[in-house]
């Protein structure tokens, strides 16, 4: 089990869609993320940050960081109960994969001008040097 | 280039060091850059130097430092 843990400041968020604009978006987001988010115009930089924030959260949770894994291939998807999951594509569902990732959970925190989130994953411990310490 | 991105860190790395002093092979993520600084820094980079980054060149490790970028960027502009 691995768990990984992101914060991101909504005003930054904001900052970098003023300055630039859709390839900020279009770069970090997949199109459902970018509907979902814009269909709320006051609350589209806070589910951005939001989504920031999982996207980093799965990076910590897997060891992505080094794998060279596109924003975009993790999806945050909302499902009607409001209830929110991750979708992975490409390198990184490869990388899931291959680690043996059996389920992976998000949850996701607004307050103020901070969104968090959380992810979980669950997958089997990596091989360990048996102990042959004794007490 | 070096001092391009030297400017580029200053204004968007969120550094807590000064970017223009800052040694070649220091730890830009030590020095306080989050990973959503790094993403600003990647599309001012892209601006400046007219490149775009591929996906498999997303890596902590090619926005670690000063170094790093400039032989990614001196990678990209060599294929175009």
């Amino acid at each position: 089990m691995a768990i990984g843990i992101d914060l991101v400041m909504v005003s930054r968020v904001q900052a970098s869609l003023a300055r630039f604009g859709e390839r900020f978006l279009r770069r970090v987001f997949t199109d459902a993320e970018i509907a979902y988010a814009t269909s709320v115009p006051e609350l589209g930089a806070e589910r951005l940050a939001a989504r920031f924030a999982a996207k980093e959260a799965t990076i910590k949770a897997l060891g992505l960081a080094d794998r060279g894994v596109g924003w975009r291939e993790i999806e945050v998807a909302r499902e009607q109960s409001g209830k929110c999951r991750l979708i992975l594509h490409g390198a990184a569902r490869a990388a899931a994969d291959g680690a043996g990732v059996s389920e992976l959970s998000v949850s996701l925190s607004h307050e103020g001008d901070y969104s968090a989130a959380v992810v979980l994953a669950v997958r089997p411990e990596p091989q360990h040097v048996q102990e042959t310490t004794q007490a | 280039m070096t001092e391009k991105i030297r400017r580029i860190l200053k204004d968007h790395g969120r550094l807590n060091k000064d970017a223009l002093a800052l040694e070649e092979t220091a730890d830009l993520y030590q020095a306080g850059m989050t990973s959503h600084a790094s993403v600003n820094v990647m599309l001012a980079l892209e601006g400046e130097f007219a490149i775009e980054f591929p996906d498999h060149m997303l890596k902590r490790s090619v926005f670690e430092s000063i170094e790093a970028m400039r032989g990614a960027i001196e990678e990209l502009t060599k294929s175009t």
